[in-house]
C-alpha cells in the first residue's frame, strides 16, 4: 500500500534510536520559549520581567491572524522578554523563565470527556496550545474546524515518520498506544465522524502491532479505527501522500485535504489532544529524537519547551569530534543551524548530529538533464527546469514548472548525481517569483 | 558557519546549508564511469579480431577528447572536469564509429569538434543540443570522406570462421555488409558473408568487419542490461529504436512491401551502438517517457529512410542527430503529469 508517483529510498538510520524508551532528562536552568511555534503570527507576551510562573500557566497569546497559546513549560521566574535564535525564521521574541528546580511537579487529574460537546472538546484543544507536532505547526483548533461543506468523512492518523533518523512517534505508539487510541476519539467526536485510519510505515511492525492491538481493544464499537500499514517509501509521511495510499483519494494542487473529506493528525498531536481534552493539560513538553554519529549517546527524550540545544548536547554526553552538521528536524527537510543556543519548539521533531560521512559536501555541477529528479518528484513538476531558470536569472518565469506546488520534501535534490541543492533553488525561486 | 562551541578552543567549522542533508550516493562521476565500463567489452573484442591498432586509435580519440576538454574549459574560464569521465565517452564513442584504419591526426581532428565545438561553445555538459561523438563523426565524413568509408582493417586472426571477411569484393575498401547490402544486395551478401543464419549469429557475437562499434552487438546488449540495472538508462530508448529500425525495414526494406529483413537491420551498422549508448545520452534526449519513445521511434524512421533512399549505407548516426534537434520541443510537449489536477481546473 503506497503512493504511485515519485518518492526515494533513503536509508532510514533508525537503528540508532528505535529501541530506546523515551527518557525525561532533568529540567534545565533555563528555558527560552519562542514566541512563534506555529503557522502564522508571532504571540503577544503577557508576563513581564520578574513575573512568577507555574508550569503550564497562559504566558503567549495571538492578538490577530493565526496562531495558538503559549505556555510556561516550567514553574519560576520570567528573567527577561527577549529575541532568541529560531531555527526557522532566524530570530523571534521570547520569553526566558528561570526554573525553579525545588517547586512541586503540577499534577493533572482525569477528567470524563465523554458526554461533553464537539464545541467543548474543541475549546480544551484551542486553550492547550496544540499545533501540528509533525513539524508544520498549524493551530490544531482551526484543523478541527473545516468549513461544513468539506463533508470530511475520514481521519487520518500520521504515524508514518517517514524522515530518517526520527523515530518520536514511533516510540509514543510503543509507549502509549492506549492514549493516541483515545486521541483518535476525541477527534472523532470532535469531527462528528467515525472512520479512522492510523498509517503506520512497514519499518515499524512492531508499532503496527501495538496500535493494532490497542485499536482492537480500546477503539470501541462505534467507530471504525484501522490501522494500515504502508510501504516504506519517502515521502510517505507527507499529508497528500498518505491520504492517497490510505484512502486512494488525491488531493488536487492548491487544495487542502478536507477538499477530499479527509482531515489528517500526526500522532504526537493525538496524544497531545488526549492529555489536552482528558487532563485538561496544555502542551508544553515534546518527545523528540537526538541522533546522528555526531552526539555521544543518541536518545528519545521527552523535554520541556524551551530546552535548548546544549543543555540537551550536555545532558547526551556532548558532541564526537566528527560532527559536520547540526540539523532540527528530519535530514530530508530539516533546518541546518549553526548554534547551539537554539531551543526546542513544539514544531521541533529531532535534533540532528552529522557527522561528515552522513552529509554529502559534495560540491555540484551544471544539470545534465538526466529527469531524475522528475522521476522522483512526487507531485510531478521539473525540478531541474526550475534551477536552470534560477541559475540564468529567470527566477520569476519558473511557475509552469509547478513552483507553488512544490512542498520542499527534498526528494530532487537527494537524487540528483550532479548534487544540485535543487530546494534551495526553489526556495529562491518562490522568494522572487512572489514580488 | 560559526566555530564549533560544543567543544570550547575547537575551531572545526560546522556546515551550514538547506535540506535535504542526506543525498543519493549516486554522482556524475559513477554513471559516466560505469558506462565507459560498459563499453570496454566490445573493445577488447575489436582488438583481438583487428589487433592492436584499434586500441591505439582509441587511445587517441580519448587522449584528444580529454585534452581538448582541459584545454577549452581552461580557455573558457571554466572549471576543469575532466574527472566525470564524460570526455572519456566522447573519446570511446568516437573512436567507435570511425573506421579504425584511418590516420592517427582523423579522431584528433574528430575530438576538437565533439568536444570543443558541440560541447562547450554550447555551454559545456547538460548543455550540448547535439550528441557531441556523432557530429565529431559527421564532420570527419563530410571532410574526408573516402577515408572515413575505407580505411577498414584487415582481421589479424586465420581462424576459419574470419576468413569469410577477406571472400568476394575487395575486402579492404568494402569490407561493412551495409554497404555491400546497400549497392550488392542480399544475394551479394550471402555470396560474401554466408548464409542469413550464419550472419545472424556472427554478427550478434561479433565476428565482422567494421568500426569497433559496431562489432559485437552481444557485448553492447550486455553493457546495456547492466546500466539498465543500475537504473541508469530505461527500456524505452533503445526498445524503441529497435522496434522502429525493425518495422520500417520490413515495411519499406524488401522487393515489395512487408518483405524486408528486420532482424538484419538491427543487427547491422551503428543501430545497437546508437540505439544503447547514443539515443540515451541524458543530454540530447527527452526525459519524459511518451517523449523518449517517440524520440526512439523517429531515429528508427530516419535509420531506414537514410539506409534505403539517402546517399550513405548508414544513417543512424544522422538520424539521432535529427532527433537531437527535436529534443527541446519533445520535452516541452511532453511534460510529467500532475500529481492532482489544480483545485478548480476545469476535468
Amino acid at each position: 500500500m503506497t503512493f504511485l508517483k515519485g518518492g526515494v529510498h533513503p536509508g532510514d538510520s533508525k537503528e540508532l534510536t528505535r529501541h530506546l524508551p523515551i527518557e525525561t532528562p532533568p529540567l534545565p536552568e533555563t528555558v527560552d520559549i519562542l514566541l512563534l511555534q506555529h503557522f502564522g503570527a508571532p504571540c503577544k507576551p503577557l508576563v513581564d520581567k520578574k513575573a512568577k510562573v507555574n508550569e503550564g500557566d497562559l504566558i503567549g497569546e495571538v492578538s490577530a491572524g493565526l496562531g495558538a497559546n503559549i505556555h510556561a513549560s516550567v514553574t519560576g521566574t520570567v528573567k527577561s522578554i527577549d529575541i532568541s535564535s529560531h531555527p526557522v525564521s532566524v530570530s523571534c521574541p521570547s520569553v526566558i523563565i528561570q526554573t525553579d528546580k525545588e517547586a512541586e511537579p503540577k499534577k493533572y487529574e482525569r477528567s470524563e470527556w465523554k458526554n461533553l460537546p464537539a464545541e467543548e472538546l474543541r475549546k480544551r484543544v484551542k486553550h492547550a496550545g496544540i499545533v501540528g507536532l509533525g513539524g508544520a505547526g498549524f493551530p490544531t483548533h482551526i484543523k478541527l474546524s473545516p468549513p461544513p461543506e468539506a463533508k470530511v468523512d475520514t481521519l487520518v492518523i500520521n504515524g508514518v515518520e517517514c524522515e530518517p533518523y526520527l523515530t518520536t512517534d514511533h516510540r509514543l505508539m510503543i509507549e502509549h498506544p492506549d492514549e493516541i487510541i483515545e486521541g483518535a476519539r476525541i477527534i472523532l467526536a470532535i469531527l462528528g465522524i467515525k472512520k479512522c485510519h492510523i498509517g503506520i510505515e512497514a519499518n515499524k511492525m512492531d508499532a503496527v502491532e501495538v496500535m493494532r492491538k490497542a485499536a482492537a481493544e480500546k477503539g470501541g464499537s462505534d467507530v471504525e479505527i484501522v490501522v494500515d500499514a504502508l510501504k516504506v517509501k519517502y515521502p510517505q509521511g507527507s499529508e497528500k501522500q498518505l491520504i492517497e495510499s490510505v484512502t486512494g483519494r488525491r488531493v488536487p494542487g492548491f487544495a487542502l485535504p478536507f477538499d477530499v473529506g479527509v482531515v489528517v493528525q500526526n500522532t504526537a498531536t493525538t496524544k497531545a489532544i488526549y492529555d489536552a481534552v482528558v487532563f485538561n493539560k496544555p502542551l508544553y513538553e515534546k518527545v523528540i529524537t537526538v541522533s546522528g554519529k555526531g552526539i555521544r549517546r543518541p536518545a528519545n527524550l521527552r523535554v520541556r519547551i524551551g530546552t535548548r540545544l546544549r543543555d540537551i548536547v550536555d545532558y547526551l554526553g556532548g558532541t564526537k569530534p566528527e560532527l559536520a552538521k547540526i540539523v532540527f528536524g528530519g535530514p530530508m527537510t530539516g533546518f541546518s543551524v549553526s548554534t547551539l543556543d537554539i531551543p526546542v519548539t513544539k514544531t521541533t521533531s529531532g535534533v540532528l548530529f552529522l557527522t561528515e560521512d552522513e552529509i554529502d559536501t559534495r560540491p555540484h555541477s551544471h544539470c545534465i538533464r538526466c529527469g531524475w529528479c522528475v522521476e522522483a518528484c512526487p507531485m510531478g513538476l521539473q525540478p531541474n527546469e526550475i534551477g536552470i531558470y534560477v541559475e540564468a536569472g529567470r527566477a520569476k518565469d519558473t511557475a509552469p514548472f509547478g513552483l507553488f506546488e512544490c512542498f520542499e520534501c527534498g526528494c530532487c535534490a537527494y537524487v540528483c548525481p550532479a548534487k544540485r541543492p535543487l530546494v534551495q533553488f526553489i526556495r529562491l525561486a518562490k522568494m522572487k517569483a512572489r514580488k | 558557519m560559526k566555530k564549533s562551541e560544543a567543544f570550547p578552543g575547537e575551531s572545526r567549522l560546522w556546515t551550514v546549508s538547506i535540506s535535504p542533508h542526506v543525498k543519493s550516493a549516486e554522482s556524475v562521476e559513477k554513471i559516466m564511469w560505469t558506462v565507459v565500463g560498459c563499453l570496454i567489452p566490445p573493445l577488447l573484442l575489436s582488438v583481438f579480431i583487428f589487433g592492436f591498432q584499434v586500441l591505439i586509435i582509441t587511445a587517441v580519440s580519448v587522449g584528444s577528447c580529454v585534452l581538448t576538454e582541459a584545454v577549452s574549459q581552461k580557455c573558457l574560464r571554466r572549471p576543469v572536469t575532466v574527472r566525470d569521465g564524460s570526455a572519456v565517452i566522447t573519446g570511446l564513442l568516437l573512436a567507435y564509429v570511425i573506421p579504425p584504419g584511418v590516420p592517427y591526426w582523423m579522431p584528433v581532428l574528430g575530438a576538437v569538434v565533439a568536444i570543443f565545438v558541440t560541447k562547450h561553445l554550447m555551454g559545456g555538459i547538460g548543455f550540448n543540443i547535439f550528441n557531441p561523438a556523432l557530429i565529431g563523426r559527421a564532420f570527419l565524413v563530410a571532410t574526408y570522406p573516402v577515408a572515413m568509408t575505407s580505411a577498414w582493417l584487415q582481421p589479424i586472426r586465420d581462424a576459419s570462421i574470419f576468413t569469410y571477411m577477406g571472400q568476394g569484393v575487395d575486402a579492404v575498401s568494402t569490407a561493412t555488409p551495409l554497404y555491400v547490402l546497400k549497392h550488392y544486395g542480399v544475394a551479394a551478401l550471402i555470396e560474401k558473408y554466408g548464409a542469413l543464419n550464419s550472419i545472424y549469429g556472427n554478427f550478434f557475437i561479433g565476428w565482422r568487419p567494421g568500426c569497433i562499434g559496431e562489432t559485437s552487438v552481444l557485448l553492447l546488449l550486455l553493457g546495456g542490461f547492466y546500466l539498465m540495472h543500475k537504473g541508469y538508462i530505461t527500456w524505452h530508448i533503445p526498445a524503441s529504436v529497435f522496434a522502429s529500425v525493425a518495422f520500417f525495414t520490413w515495411v519499406f526494406g524488401g522487393e515489395g512491401f512487408f518483405t524486408g529483413n528486420p532482424l538484419l537491420a538491427v543487427l547491422s551498422g551503428g543501430v545497437p551502438l546508437g540505439a544503447i549508448y547514443m539515443a540515451t545520452d541524458y543530454t540530447t534526449s527527452p526525459n519524459a517517457k511518451k517523449g523518449q519513445m517517440i524520440f526512439g521511434a523517429g531515429v528508427g524512421a530516419l535509420t531506414v529512410l537514410i539506409r534505403l533512399k539517402g546517399g550513405y549505407p548508414e544513417g543512424v548516426a544522422y538520424a539521432i542527430l535529427l532527433m537531437n534537434a527535436l529534443t527541446p520541443a519533445l520535452d516541452g510537449w511532453f511534460r510529467p503529469t500532475r500529481f492532482a489536477p489544480q483545485k478548480g481546473a476545469v476535468k
